[in-house]
């Protein structure tokens, strides 16, 4: 039964992958060749490529350094530090785009684009790196330093080989989601597969154009994480031993305190106090004031409907594979719980055409309905609420079941009083975490939303499309209030890094 | 778990979803709601309809959207669309819909309200209101007499990087089926990859405007209105962009259609009927004359707002507004990139 449940839940996240092969195949090598080979791809490839090389060579740059200097220097207040450099994560890359080039309309470049989604994206690296360093024994470090080694070649010989799997992991996160990104490089005017789907899209709903960009897209996203894979390699990185690691001894910057700080304050200045600074001028630049609050309540009320359900579903979903993956281990759960990783990394908007032209043509009654939209979110969101009720699970014993079964307590009483309190912690945590991407979901949202329907992310990027700044200000202020909880969060359990 | 309570959960997430996410849970205890794809600006249809639900008892629910993705949508959905009624904002999309054979005639009495050039020969949409072709132009960046004579000139190689447009919208999509009409698909094609390698490509027309007004671009391919609205607010965005008509019916003094029309699958069609005659009968006309839209008029003897240059002095060309081929524009913009 269990299995069953959990095979939908794999075909489910499959969806969106199966619908853009079967489409392919059923274009044929000739309509392929047509739309995949012609100067336009060649531009977005180009496009496309540059800017995830740039942005992850930036984001490592940056969140290595950053978690360095956190981790393992004397630079002060280095708790307040941590925070403000996840803080960035409770700004949604769109609503950091849209703050930026509202004051300055220049940065409609590759390079202001790769100032922005870099800004967005660096704590991806910066969380699990920073994480990385807090488990690395500071002994190698210390015995290399005895051996006469500088503090650059410490890091470069024996800190750096140790974070490789965090550093990769956190690139990974960050190339996933910029191959995702829509409404950031829309505004800055930098066009990329995903915009182009848009565009197409638009202009033929979901014609073969869309789709044959998005079968590109597709590919991109499983290259990366077959190259994630290949560069992670087999070797482990855990201490084999069980001694109690030593404190660290941070390295004293002395004179490089300054230029540390400094350093520090320019990335959380650019970071975070810009885009808040832009927030809160154009929430009082006289726009706002006369602003319809009935409409914002309504959409906020809207938003959180959905995510609540979005989060209900999504993790009832994850249940059977979250078990699965810990009670019968082998090779089937594990192959279940891949296909949800595989299946959410494809695209918002990839998910989002799929969708479409599935509930169109073969269950009209569900187009344009909550249940689609929910679906999205589920494929989207599914790995979140996995991975808490997978560790979860892995913390529950096994023994009260087989007890409770012996004094003959039936399956769904057991569910009931037994499996689902022991889990609760974990189910509540995977919920919030889902609850919160779907707040500031906005790809697939504008997709598939049901009449009538305006959540914050669409009615800001509705706004914000208009150029009236200072209209979207609110809806953007309330996404980044309902995100920092959660990134207050995610700051204290540096140790479980995020899942896309 | 069984699959009776993932059942119920997904079912009550659903209501629960749905019963929040009506805009206004205001709803008509008559059940009599017409559903409205709109593809024209939100304020302007608002402001066109008022009055209609307490002089009818018919409530309205819109989906709005984009021109040619509410027409596809509809020729996907065929006979099963909830629509009721469309509305467009450039007729190319209206008659993608109408050649699919998916538009019921419109009334003759409502079709009699609006002038001859503003509805297609086959009488299946009705024009609500119309919009002018414009070039945007920075007087402090280029001089009057430098600015070109005809809109096809701008594929020329003088102008490089030199000319804003907006290609992913509906708006500019319009304007090149107007070309095909006018001058077939070779010579559009030929303009049309002029322009992508001249064009600034900028997201809306409103982009256009705040880039020219910045001196980003000398000039921009645009409709008349957004520069208009944005003087009626002081000049906000534009405050330094001017607006050049190219008159002598060329291609850039297209005037592009709005079109409204009742979908012959629908179910409520008389009423269907009453919201599209609302539409262009002289108050709902008046109603768009005197909004903030500055859209022109199209019904019969109702002037435009007095802000604009009258639609008869434009000089536009000849076009049927129900015979634009979008599918072959999508298809021309895509060989040269634009798309």
């Amino acid at each position: 039964m269990t299995l069953a449940l959990a095979v939908g839940v794999a075909a489910l996240a499959l969806l969106p992958l199966g619908y853009i092969t079967w489409y392919t195949a059923d274009l044929g090598w000739d309509g392929v060749r047509e739309l995949v080979l012609r100067p336009r791809v060649a531009e977005l490839l180009w496009n496309t490529t540059r800017l995830v090389l740039g942005t992850v060579v930036c984001c490592a740059v940056l969140g290595v350094g950053a978690a360095w200097l956190v981790e393992r220097s004397s630079v002060p207040a280095r708790r307040i530090w941590h925070v403000l450099l996840v803080a960035p994560l409770a700004v949604p890359a769109f609503v950091n785009s849209y703050a930026w080039i509202s004051l300055l309309p220049g940065l409609d470049t590759y390079a202001g684009a790769l100032l922005v989604v870099t800004l967005s994206y660096f704590p991806f690296v910066y969380l699990p790196v920073a994480a990385a360093f807090r488990g690395l024994d500071p002994a190698l470090e210390d015995t290399a330093r005895g051996l006469g080694l500088s503090t650059w070649a410490v890091f470069r010989r024996v800190q750096l080989p140790q974070l490789r799997v965090a550093l990769l992991g956190g690139s990974l996160l960050v190339a996933l989601h910029l191959l995702a990104e829509f409404g950031a490089l829309q505004m800055l005017r930098y066009p990329t597969f995903t915009t182009a789907i848009y565009d197409q899209y638009r202009a033929t709903f979901n014609g073969p154009g869309a789709t044959m960009l998005a079968g590109i897209l597709v590919l991109l996203c499983l290259g990366l994480l077959l190259a994630e894979i290949r560069l992670r390699g087999r070797r482990g990185y855990a201490r084999t031993a069980r001694g109690a690691a030593r404190p660290v001894r941070p390295v004293d910057l002395r004179g490089l305190t300054a230029p540390a700080l400094l350093a520090l304050g320019a990335l959380v200045g650019l970071a975070l106090v810009v885009p808040l600074v832009s927030l809160g001028y154009w929430m009082t630049s006289g726009r706002a004031a006369t602003f319809e609050w009935a409409a914002l309540t309504t959409t906020t009320g809207t938003t959180l409907a959905l995510a609540t359900a979005a989060a209900a579903v999504t993790t009832a979903m994850a249940l059977p594979t979250g078990w699965l993956a810990v009670r019968a281990r082998g090779r089937i759960s594990t192959l279940l719980e891949r296909s949800t990783y595989l299946g959410s990394s494809v695209p918002g908007i990839v998910v989002a055409l799929a969708l479409v032209t599935l509930s169109i043509r073969a269950t009209p009654w569900l187009y344009q309905t909550v249940p689609v939209l929910l679906a999205a979110y589920a494929i989207l969101f599914l790995p979140r609420a996995i991975v808490t009720v997978r560790s979860a699970v892995e913390q529950a014993p096994p023994l009260y079941d087989d007890v409770a079964s012996s004094l003959g307590s039936s399956a769904p009483d057991r569910l009931r009083r037994i499996t689902l309190p022991l889990l609760a912690p974990g189910i509540g945590a995977g919920a919030a975490l889902v609850f919160l991407a779907v707040v500031t979901e906005l790809t697939a949202t504008l997709l598939l939303a049901p009449t009538g329907t305006t959540t914050l992310a669409t009615a800001f990027w509705s706004a914000s499309s208009a150029l009236e700044y200072g209209a979207a200000a609110p809806y953007a202020v309330i996404m980044v209030l309902l995100s920092a909880p959660a990134t207050v969060l995610l700051s204290r359990d540096a140790r479980r890094g995020l899942t896309p | 778990m069984s699959r009776r309570t993932i059942g119920s959960l997904l079912t009550s997430a659903g209501v629960l979803g749905a019963l929040t996410a009506c805009g206004n849970s205001a709803a008509s205890d008559e059940g009599e709601t017409l559903t409205v794809y709109s593809a024209q600006h939100e304020s302007l249809v608002r402001t066109m309809v008022e009055g209609f639900t307490e002089e009818t008892g018919i409530e309205l629910e819109f989906r709005d959207a984009n021109d040619s993705e509410l027409a596809n949508q509809i020729v996907q959905e065929g006979e099963a669309s909830p629509a009721d009624v469309f509305l467009t904002e450039n007729s190319p999309a209206i008659d993608v819909v109408d050649r699919a054979g998916l538009l019921a005639p419109v009334d003759p009495s409502t079709l009699d309200q609006v002038e001859a050039p503003y509805r297609p020969e086959s009488g299946n949409w009705v024009g609500f209101a119309a919009r002018s072709t414009a070039l945007i132009h920075n007087p402090a960046e280029i001089a009057e007499e430098e600015l070109p004579a005809s809109m096809l000139d701008l594929a020329g190689p003088e102008w490089e990087g030199r000319v804003a447009i907006a290609p992913g919208g509906a708006d500019f999509q319009a304007i090149v089926s107007a070309v095909l009409a006018l001058e077939g698909e070779d010579a559009t094609r030929e303009w049309l990859a002029g322009l992508e390698r001249n064009g600034e490509i900028y997201a809306s027309n409103t982009a256009i405007m705040k880039a020219v007004d910045e001196g980003e671009v000398p000039v921009g391919i645009t409709y008349h209105y957004y520069w208009f609205r944005d003087q009626a607010q002081d000049g906000l965005i534009g405050d330094d962009a001017e607006l050049h008509y190219f008159r002598n019916q060329d291609p850039g003094a297209f005037v592009s259609v709005s079109g409204a029309g009742v979908l012959a699958s629908s179910d409520q069609k008389d009423d269907a009927q009453r919201l599209v005659e609302w539409l262009t009968s002289p108050e709902g006309q008046e109603r768009l004359a005197d909004s903030s839209a500055l859209e022109y008029a199209v019904g019969v003897g109702v002037p435009s707002a007095e802000a604009l240059p009258p639609l008869a002095e434009l000089q536009a060309p000849a076009v049927d507004p129900g015979s634009l081929d979008a599918p072959l524009v999508t298809e021309l913009m895509q060989e040269v990139g634009l798309l």
